[in-house]
């Protein structure tokens, strides 16, 4: 292999005052900022979906569900465009947004349908003498979800949830499409400013595997933190 | 709340912007489809076959590849290729290439379930009939694991397909770059951006549906 590595590319001045090496460490704040934001907009959706799934409602069981299909047939890039174009278009309010805002809603809407998904998952597969049981002492359904359900099922789904955080940073590079100044951007745009792609490609690519590396990580702390002795997952 | 146009969606318009995309988007899921699930079975069988000198490097090709975004990888094979083989290659044939590769990551796990899933004595009642490593994968594991794996394997491709908008970040001509094209050029962008996601949803959606129905059959008689 005859290639000339030329790693001071990083230390280069980008004609704005800052080197390489400090957009590059900028857009991985950007990435992991906008991953973290989508993240619990994704919990907080997803959650609320997954409970509604599995609620004595017809009505709002339907609902649940039309909102996994929805947000999980359409391609993330798609989605990013319609929240950046079609909806300020036409819903006047949403016309001053950042884009960064809108895309953390795309980013959080289109894993929430994955996340309610792995959320009814969990709690249908909890017996159903938890919820009888629950409901028998006296509680009433969103107290039975509250303190007896959800601590449980959350439990259960933490290895998908798991890889779903993982997914989510992956996810946040197609920000890039609506100029967020994420490691996608910059690695498109220093590649081009300064030829050296390759060293370029390496540095955004060890960041990625770091950070997803890093996630993993904490995951399996709070899986182990969290864990109920004696029951499903606990062995190992 | 501003009036939608939808007068640009003519069979004229459509054919002349959004069928060469379709068309593409369509190719290059049956190709990656295809050469994916090639590809993945072969990493998969040499992550099972108990060679560290096979494990190894299967292992690291499909950590690898899934610990990484596929935008990245769609950029590394742009700008790789034609280092590679010393002149340009088309963002076409660059997207054909990096999605075989890609997708082969994750098929490769799928095939690896469906392997493991097969019951010992299976192998075993090959092996006694004397049939050789080859043989006994080819006529008696990889059918089954293949047949049990399929709608997980559809379940991919559909994910598959919809990720196949991402060559947006080379400019190859997709579905979505289709709708995009049409919408700028007659300053309708609301309008073909809102289509371009009910083409893909009613696709996926239906896809989804057949794969759910297939899955109640296969589930059945087994």
């Amino acid at each position: 292999m005859g290639y000339q590595w030329d790693w001071q590319v990083f230390l280069q001045d980008t004609g704005g005052g800052e080197r390489y090496i400090d957009w590059m460490m900028s857009a991985w704040g950007w990435t992991v900022t906008v991953a973290a934001l989508g993240w619990v907009v994704a919990i907080v959706f997803g959650s609320l979906v997954g409970v509604i799934r599995t609620v004595p409602s017809a009505p709002l069981r339907i609902l649940g569900n039309a909102w996994v299909e929805l947000f999980r047939n359409i391609p993330l890039l798609v989605q990013i465009f319609i929240w950046y174009h079609v909806i300020p278009a036409l819903v006047p309010a949403m016309k001053g947004l950042p884009s960064f805002i809108l895309v953390v809603f795309a980013l959080g809407f289109f894993t929430s349908s994955r996340i309610a998904e792995q959320v009814r998952a969990g709690i249908q597969s909890l017996p159903r003498g938890q919820m009888q049981a629950g409901l028998a002492m006296g509680l009433t359904l969103p107290q039975a979800y509250r303190h007896v359900i959800l601590p449980m099922a959350y439990r259960i789904i933490l290895p998908p949830l798991t890889s779903e955080s993982m997914n989510i940073i992956k996810n946040s590079s197609v920000a890039f499409a609506v100029s967020i100044s994420e490691l996608i951007l910059f690695a498109m745009q220093s590649q081009e400013e300064t030829s050296r792609g390759i060293e370029i490609y390496l540095g955004v690519t060890a960041l990625y595997i770091v950070t997803a590396f890093a996630v993993n990580r904490v995951m399996a702390f709070i899986e182990k933190r969290v864990r109920v002795p004696g029951y499903v997952g606990a062995a190992k | 709340m501003s009036s939608l146009d939808y007068s640009i969606f003519t069979w004229e318009l459509m054919r002349g912007f959004v069928m060469t995309g379709l068309a593409f988007s369509v190719q290059l899921t049956l190709v990656a489809m295809f050469g994916g699930i090639l590809l993945g079975t072969l990493l998969a069988l040499m992550r099972l076959s108990g060679l560290k000198l096979l494990e190894l490097p299967a292992r690291i090709y499909v950590d690898g590849l899934r610990s990484i975004p596929l935008v990245m990888v769609i950029l590394w094979v742009y700008l790789l290729m034609p280092l590679i083989l010393g002149r340009p290659i088309g963002k076409e044939l660059s997207a054909f290439v990096t999605f075989t590769i890609f997708e082969a990551a994750y098929y490769s796990e799928i095939m690896r379930a469906g392997i493991q899933s097969i019951p010992r004595g299976q192998v075993q009642a090959g092996q006694a009939m004397g049939l050789t490593y080859g043989q006994n994968m080819r006529h008696v594991i990889l059918p089954q694991a293949f047949r049990n794996m399929l709608p997980v394997l559809l379940t991919q491709t559909i994910v598959l397909f919809q990720d196949t908008s991402l060559v947006y970040a080379i400019g190859a001509y997709d579905l979505l770059h289709g709708f995009e094209t049409l919408g700028k050029n007659y300053g309708r962008s609301v309008e073909t951006y809102l289509a371009a996601a009910l083409v893909y949803f009613v696709i996926c959606f239906s896809l989804s549906t057949v794969v759910k129905r297939l899955q109640r059959k296969i589930a059945i008689i087994r």
